[in-house]
């Protein structure tokens, strides 16, 4: 570079007396040009004292400090007196902290081994499935507190609730729903042409619909709408230590927040479902009668000899639960969440996640125990 | 609430141990607050101020010790009487914490609603008023989002007085604020011990407000776990010779290179 030329550069001279060093710095010291190595200097010399002075420097950064602190180390490895009492005070104080940063800079091996990845995972598991009755248990008391002083219910907010996750939700679980009844028509209408029980597709479709597609769909639609919206919105919410003021208050943050967006799925979610089945049907008797040249009459006949009330009923307990999950998944990862934006975001993904796991469980649990009761 | 003349403090923190998870943060700390005082804890970033705070206002259980309000313990008691003590003290955090889904107004009402079984017009009235006592007359219908990160805090002291506490608690009232506005709440936290007598804790390393307004501080230490100082802001400033407190009072030089 031309510049260089023009900075006089940084420059260390060593004389040697008897058993001591003397280095000597001049010219300027930056730390965006080279500087001169102390070992260079140092040749096959074996000092037991080496003692420094800056003699016309005329600037100097952190990179006589480098110089100075390599001085430091070779004397401290080789067992030999660093003099720096000629320096200036500025010098020797800024050396101290490089030092000292030196030592808290040593890299430390934060790697886990194996086994202590899966005793933490196991301990963390027990210590999720107590949060999770934790959570259930605090609902369950704060509903009875709420039984016995229902002015405290915050109707504004689950009404409020209700429209998000149910009205605002119509035209995503009609669609849907639609579609879902005419995919699962056209899948059916391959296999009973075949056989010549075209008329059966309205069994079928009406049967699936109303006992599990109808509740299981949108389920999963209001896991992903809902309850990550229930979890994000949790999440924000601990960030701001809105949570904390809640706290500090005295008012359950369950009470508050979580009961009134619980009653809100858990009366929309059957709501949505009853519609979601009949939107479902009307998929298959679109299909039934474009393609298999069924009447709607027919279809609806059909469908009435094998589809009752009980069936109707069982799909929609079984939505009333799920809307109850999809609700406690989201606010009970809500309000795990970390105090990071991160944390809002995991939150929201592992609402949607824990929701679809735990309903399917509940799906199988409802299957056998319908089963069994003979419904 | 004992007389005014009671000797017993206002809060009284007993061999306090604390911190998070398995980290030890605070080691057997003790002190207390007297009626009407205003108490500033103090020290560096990292030092356990806030930590201190939460376990005071219960939202954290200490690993030890004990917390009492008025001669009252607060940590070890039940829910119940727990919930009663909490209407007592009020807390402004750090960002305001307003509940951003309500508009000022309900934010003021909601503790007037779940503690008292005032009418819905008496509510908002008083909502109006202690708005205006922080200076946010006019802006009762606003939404926490429409307003600056000042009125925010002066929202959030409004909320934290919602129901007259005996002590109000605030987490660093002058972080994000500018000068004059930061000066205009120490304002604020005078007027309010001067008109109602509360006991005011306020944790800060703001050294004009630690000046200005602190009857007494103590101050903590990140390695010494614990207090390290306690008495009044000058004279901390010009006796201690403890070259940490100095230190954090005075203002170190800061070495720059040549």
């Amino acid at each position: 570079m031309p510049v260089s030329s023009e900075i006089p550069r940084a420059q260390a001279t060593a004389q040697v007396h008897g058993n001591s060093l003397d280095v000597t710095l001049a010219g300027t010291w930056q730390v965006t040009h080279p500087r001169p190595l102390f070992r260079d200097l140092l040749g096959e010399a074996k000092p037991s004292v080496v003692s420094v002075r800056m003699e016309a420097v005329e600037r100097w950064d952190t990179s006589l400090l480098l110089f100075l602190f390599e001085v430091e180390q070779w004397c401290r490895g080789a067992g030999a007196t660093f003099d720096s009492a000629a320096l200036p005070p500025k010098v020797q104080l800024l050396l101290g902290q490089l030092t000292r940063a030196h030592a808290a800079s040593l890299p430390q091996d934060r790697s886990a081994n194996f086994f202590a990845i899966v005793g933490v995972a196991t301990q963390q598991t027990g210590v999720q499935v107590r949060e999770i009755f934790h959570f259930l248990g605090e609902c369950v008391l704060s509903t009875v507190r709420l039984v016995s002083s229902p002015r405290k219910f915050r109707w504004r907010d689950c009404l409020a609730e209700m429209q998000q996750c149910g009205a605002m939700a119509l035209p995503i679980v009609s669609l849907i729903a639609f579609l879902i009844g005419v995919t699962l028509a056209y899948t059916a209408a391959i296999v009973l042409r075949q056989f010549g029980g075209d008329i059966f597709i309205a069994d079928l479709i009406g049967l699936a619909m109303v006992r599990e597609v109808g509740a299981v769909m949108t389920a999963v639609v209001l896991a992903g709408r809902t309850g990550a919206a229930f979890a994000a919105t949790l999440a924000n919410m601990k960030m701001n230590e809105e949570i904390d003021a809640l706290e500090t208050l005295g008012i359950p943050a369950v009470q508050f927040l979580v009961l009134p967006r619980l009653l809100a799925l858990g009366i929309m979610m059957p709501l949505l479902t009853i519609y979601a089945n009949a939107l479902g049907i009307l998929g298959g008797l679109v299909v039934a009668w474009g393609l298999l040249s069924i009447s709607p009459t027919a279809y609806w006949v059909e469908m009435l000899t094998i589809v009752d009330l009980s069936d109707v009923l069982s799909g929609v307990i079984k939505a009333g639960a799920f809307g109850l999950i999809v609700g406690l998944a989201g606010c009970l990862r809500g309000l795990q969440a970390d105090r990071s934006a991160m944390g809002v975001g995991r939150a929201a993904t592992s609402a949607v996640v824990t929701a679809i796991l735990l309903m399917v469980v509940a799906d199988a649990i409802f299957a056998v125990l319908f089963n069994v009761l003979g419904i | 609430m004992p007389p005014e003349t009671s000797p017993i403090p206002a809060i009284t923190v007993e061999q306090l141990t604390c911190g998070y998870g398995r980290d030890i943060v605070l080691e057997n700390v003790n002190f207390s607050v007297a009626r009407g005082e205003i108490f500033f804890v103090i020290g560096g970033s990292g030092c356990g101020k806030s930590t201190l705070l939460r376990h005071m206002v219960g939202l954290h259980p200490p690993f030890g010790g004990v917390v009492k309000f008025f001669g009252e313990a607060f940590t070890q008691a039940d829910v119940t009487t727990r919930r009663g003590m909490l209407k007592d003290f009020g807390m402004l955090f750090q960002g305001g914490a307003l509940w951003t889904s309500l508009t000022l107004r309900q934010n003021v009402a909601l503790p007037l609603e779940e503690y008292t079984r005032l009418s819905r017009r008496e509510i908002d009235e008083i909502a109006a008023m202690k708005l205006g006592q922080v200076g946010l007359g006019g802006f009762e219908d606003y939404f926490p989002a429409e307003i600056s990160g000042g009125m925010k805090k002066r929202a959030g002291l409004a909320r934290a007085l919602a129901l007259d506490p005996e002590i109000v608690f605030f987490d660093e009232p002058s972080a994000g604020l500018d000068p004059v506005t930061s000066r205009k709440l120490d304002e604020l936290i005078l007027q309010i011990r001067e008109t109602f007598g509360t006991t005011i804790v306020v944790v800060s390393h703001e050294l004009a407000s630690i000046f200005q307004i602190a009857d007494r501080v103590i101050m903590l230490d990140r390695a010494a776990k614990g207090i390290i100082a306690e008495g009044r802001p000058r004279e901390l400033a010009v006796n201690s010779r403890d070259p940490r407190v100095t230190e954090f009072l005075v203002r170190g030089d800061v070495v720059k290179p040549g």
